[in-house]
């Protein structure tokens, strides 16, 4: 773009703002003649400037705004309503125009015609009744003119367009030595230029060149320097540290001091007083009360407290929005407050202050307050809480609803508030940049919000935590406290299935496994297996937005001012990172996301890779991936078998293997342990290692015998059933390769005879009679996969596939001793089915058990809620016998 | 004999290479992308980063992504600690190369430069803007932009 034209863009646009509230404050000063001024130069200077850059639109709008602005500083003209109306408007066009401008670097096309006529309108008198203003047809005053080029002889008035030699000059002058040398601001007031009120005007220009234009760019970089100094600069005092007695002591000291008062006026030089981002409220309330029809008086205290810019153009539009709600929903209309007895004039405040390390921000009314009846109402219509819940609620957890996602008190929704923009979004962006939000409100006397922000974002404090040898950073805004978790502490880590949690001040915490969420390797040596109650772990209490959780962590060291640094391009995918650091002892170190892990954890995504968290699968319905342990024995063809029935994996020495009554045994565990074959009998060497499959029940094991085990892969189960060969369920397709999947049971069976029989000592076997399970899941694969399973563990089982089948058999008049049943199912869901089983029928006492392949501590508490008696993952055999016979003995075997 | 030159060579005379080697390998660095050498460097380990990403180390006070140059050739793998480095820049970042061992800097003229042979490893031939003759080995000449655009390629 154009410099001159760029440079005319950033200047227009401040005077703008500034205009903004110069003209609504003369309003409310209409006596005051250096308001008047002001405003009538900067209109007039953004006039001659338009002229020069040949910009005939913008040109006519401001030059009969400037009419006007004359007429009020002659004092020909009363400051009106009205008139303060249209003065806003053409500022409006101006406004317009220069954003195309930007956009296009031309003026774009169309009529200001209407607005212009308005504007001589009102310049001739028509509009401003109180005015002893003579009908000129052609009234521009030589004052418009003569105070700012007192040396211009009043001529003929220009037209729109039309630029006076002089004035082209003067602007040409002006714009001349801004490019040449950029230090003074140009359009700051010049004094020769206002033969006005001088004194003020003076004063004011004597601090505009005091100050220079520095670009953002630059700023930014020195403050990275900075940020660099102070790294270099705790690097050293770490290193300085160890040493008892060092001569680098003293001068370190010092360079310290200096290097942190540097810190501090860089830090300075990115601050701006937050009357910026305030400086269009003015105009706003008063667009506001003239819409509303409300008399609102906004008092701005505090505009003076200085943010750091990138803070202040965060919480600009979070303000806007909340000061325009206050207008619409929290102040009444002059009606009603006089009805309440107060002052007919509603006021709004602003107020900022500094409180250690942080802004405060308070923005209140004095309206009717929040209606923490109409809360409830709304929060229970809108299902964010229940009837039942609400009541144990206190009035300030009510009120507090207003921040939740799909809240909105507004009854209908005004061209003001209501523009799906709620409250929620004010809070999200409030805590993207780490700031906190508080609600007060007392019925009848008005609402205030607090809000709580860093000073800066560049340097933030951070926690350094460690987990499996590695460390990590973690911004310290999002830390609410630290536990640690060990047994013999009253914190303590438990389980429900495989997720941990932490009972703290009677909430539940969900843990997540840092170690685990970032697939760290554990160090060697380290036994820890996955979490569990036994483990002894920091955990870092971790909000995000209202999300709460725990981080489980290694080890907790102190905490360290860290400059956050972006992380490099090829790693910016990865979630779980906000940036990286170097820590004072030169070492770099990543900052985790909170944000990121709430996210990862919260929607349970998986990795491909990761074998571990196989049995906790992720997708829903029959395209559920698992592990499959792949193998090949006999032919050529691979074999699989989900790795979840699998005990063990083990190599035994062939000389090991003896037979007994016709079978291959091994001793195993000091058992003796029947081996089976695929092929029937085929004949083992006699000696080397054998690799064998350890199928597992209980203290009772059988050995599957292969020549060979491939590979673990993960993949959809996608069995063709059907298979011809005993032995196997059929033909899937794993890690890409045609795979024959095997029929455990079979083998099971084929193992010993005994395997029922043993079964029929256990605790809820009941004298051998059969116990007879229903088993609903609409997985062909399951079915058959549980089935046998299920035989083998001696019940007798019928299986359906889906909830309207299994209700069929209830009408009936089928009984059974347990029902499992599958979550997601189409049609009606195992959450459903379960209410329906429970709510009436024959089976109401029928225990009933939840079998899922995504067992998050949310779904576990929806499944007790509509009555199952447990929630077993899908592949965890174990756990389903386990649950199965616990379930058993609790319904005291009366079926 | 010689070849036309290809992309990377644009102006006549002896060019300047980095050398380094790799699993025996003898490698050329263009000199002027190359900013610095490092000896072996403490490297903080990033998880979930793809497998080429060796870990990120501090370079006086700038944080460098460290590049498995054997994972990125398909070579196996080495002692990370133990690498030395060659620091490069890419679209303005640094990335620093693990490699065995830093060879000189190598004046050759282009009457050496062969393009790449069509047999040539297709990992290697993403990479590789030529080989040089040298007396008694071959020099692979990498790519910088072109080594470091996996991430990109891997986005896409």
């Amino acid at each position: 773009m154009d410099e001159l034209l760029s440079e005319f863009l950033t200047e227009t646009n401040e005077s703008l703002s500034t205009l903004d509230v110069e003209v609504v404050n003369l309003e409310r000063n209409p006596d005051n003649p250096g308001l008047i001024d002001n405003i009538f130069r900067l209109v007039h200077t953004i006039k001659g400037t338009c002229g020069f850059l040949g910009l005939p639109r913008l040109e006519a709008v401001a030059h009969a705004s400037e009419n006007v602005l004359g007429k009020i500083r002659d004092g020909e003209l009363v400051v009106s309503a009205e008139g303060v109306s249209l003065i806003l408007a053409s500022l409006d066009r101006i406004k317009d125009i220069l954003g195309a401008l930007e956009a296009t670097e031309s003026e774009p096309d169309g009529n200001d015609g209407e607005l212009i006529r308005q504007l001589d309108a009102m310049a001739e008198g028509v509009l401003a009744p109180a005015s002893d203003v003579a009908p000129d047809p052609e009234p521009e005053p030589a004052p418009v003119e003569a105070p700012v080029e007192p040396d211009l002889g009043p001529e003929r008035a220009l037209k729109p367009g039309e630029v006076s030699l002089e004035e082209l000059e003067r602007v040409f002058q002006e714009t001349a030595s801004e490019v040449a040398a950029p230090a003074p601001k140009p359009v700051a007031p010049e004094p020769k230029a206002d033969s006005g009120p001088a004194p003020t005007v003076n004063a004011e220009s004597s601090v505009a060149n005091q100050s220079i234009r520095v670009s953002v760019d630059q700023l930014e970089n020195l403050m990275t320097m900075v940020s660099e100094l102070v790294l270099t600069r705790n690097q050293l005092l770490q290193m300085v540290r160890t040493q008892a007695d060092s001569e680098f002591k003293v001068p370190l000291q010092r360079l310290s001091h200096v290097t942190t008062e540097l810190q501090e006026g860089v830090m300075k030089t990115r601050m701006q007083p937050i009357g910026n981002a305030w400086a269009k409220l003015p105009r706003i309330i008063r667009d506001l009360g003239h819409e509303l029809d409300k008399k609102i008086e906004l008092q701005m205290l505090g505009a003076e407290t200085e943010l750091d810019r990138q803070v202040l153009e965060l919480i600009k539009d979070p303000l806007t929005h909340m000061v325009r709600n206050s207008a619409d929903h929290g102040l009444e209309t002059g009606a009603e407050r006089r009805a309440a007895g107060k002052p007919e004039t509603g006021n709004i405040v602003l107020n900022a202050y500094h409180e250690g390390g942080h802004i405060i921000i308070e923005i209140g009314d004095d309206g009717a307050g929040l209606d923490v009846e109409k809360l409830k109402a709304k929060a229970i219509e809108k299902e964010l809480t229940t009837p039942a819940e609400c009541e144990s609620l206190s009035d300030q957890q009510i009120m507090l609803f207003i921040f939740k996602p799909g809240f909105s008190t507004a009854k209908a929704v005004t061209s003001v508030s209501g523009r799906g923009v709620g409250m929620d979004v004010v809070r999200t962006n409030i805590e993207k940049i780490g700031g906190t939000i508080d609600l007060r409100s007392e019925r009848g006397k008005g609402t205030t919000v607090t809000i709580k922000i860093p000073l800066t974002l560049a340097i933030v404090s951070a926690l350094i935590v460690e987990c499996r040898g590695e460390r990590f950073a973690i911004p310290q805004l999002s830390v609410i406290e630290l536990v640690r978790a060990s047994k013999h502490s009253e914190s303590q880590i438990e389980m429900i299935k495989d997720a941990a949690v932490l009972r703290l001040r009677n909430r539940l915490l969900p843990l997540v496994d840092l170690g685990d969420s970032l697939h760290l390797p554990r160090a060697e040596g380290d036994e820890g297996g996955p979490l569990d109650a036994e483990s002894e772990a920091y955990i870092v209490v971790t909000q995000v937005g209202a999300y709460t959780f725990g981080i489980v962590v290694d080890q907790v060291f102190d905490t360290e001012e860290i400059v956050v640094k972006p992380v490099a391009p090829l790693l910016r995918d990865i979630a779980m990172f906000s940036g990286n650091t170097i820590l004072g002892d030169g070492s770099v170190i990543m900052i985790l996301d909170p944000n990121g892990i709430a996210a990862e954890t919260s929607n349970a995504a998986g990795h491909e890779d990761d074998k571990e968290a196989a049995v906790e699968v992720q997708n829903r319905r029959a395209d559920d991936r698992m592990s499959f342990l792949v193998f090949r024995v006999g032919d050529e063809e691979p074999k699989a078998v989900p790795l979840s029935l699998v005990a063990r994996l083990e190599e035994i020495e062939r000389e090991t293997i003896e037979r007994s009554n016709g079978r291959m045994v091994v001793q195993y565990r000091g058992q003796l342990m029947p081996l089976v074959t695929l092929q029937g009998d085929f004949e083992l060497e006699e000696s080397g290692r054998q690799s064998i499959l350890v199928f597992s029940d209980n203290d009772y094991s059988m050995g599957l015998v292969v020549d060979e085990i491939i590979d673990i892969v993960e993949d959809e189960l996608n069995v063709e059933l059907g298979a011809d060969r005993a032995g196997f369920i059929g033909s899937a397709v794993v890690g890409g390769k045609a795979t024959e999947i095997l029929d455990v049971a079979h083998f099971l069976q084929q193992a010993s005879g005994n395997w029922f029989k043993r079964h029929g000592d256990e605790p809820f076997g009941d004298g051998g009679s059969e116990r007879h399970i229903l088993l609903v899941d609409d997985s062909p694969f399951f079915r058959n996969m549980l089935t046998p399973l299920l035989q083998v563990a001696g019940y007798a089982v019928t299986s359906v596939e889906d909830a309207d089948k299994a209700l069929e058999l209830r009408e009936h008049g089928e009984n059974f001793d347990i029902i499992i049943s599958d979550i997601e199912m189409p049609g009606m869901d195992g959450f459903d089915f379960a209410q329906e089983v429970k709510s009436a029928g024959s089976w109401q006492e029928t225990p009933i058990l939840a079998l899922s392949s995504h067992a998050n501590p949310k779904d576990f508490q929806r499944g007790r809620q509509v009555g199952f008696n447990d929630y077993v993952a899908k592949f965890d055999r174990d756990a389903l016998l386990d649950s199965l016979s616990q379930t058993m003995a609790m319904s005291g075997g009366a079926a | 004999m010689s070849e036309p030159k290809t992309t990377t060579s644009s102006d006549d005379g002896p060019r300047e290479f980095v050398t380094a080697s790799l699993a025996g390998q003898l490698f050329g660095v263009p000199v002027l992308s190359v900013h610095d050498i490092l000896s072996p460097h403490a490297l903080t380990n990033v998880p979930l980063a793809p497998p080429e990403v060796a870990g990120a180390l501090n370079l006086r006070g700038r944080i460098v992504t460290a590049i498995d140059l054997r994972a990125r050739l398909g070579l196996p793998p080495a002692d990370r600690e133990k690498s030395m480095s060659i620091v490069v820049e890419h679209r303005g970042e640094p990335y620093s190369l693990l490699i065995d061992e830093v060879g000189e800097v190598l004046s050759v003229g282009d009457d050496a430069f062969e393009r790449n042979p069509p047999t040539l490893d297709v990992h290697w031939r993403e990479v590789a803007s030529g080989v040089f003759r040298l007396d008694g080995q071959l020099m692979v000449v990498l790519d910088v932009d072109r080594l470091l655009d996996f991430g990109q390629a891997r986005a896409a």
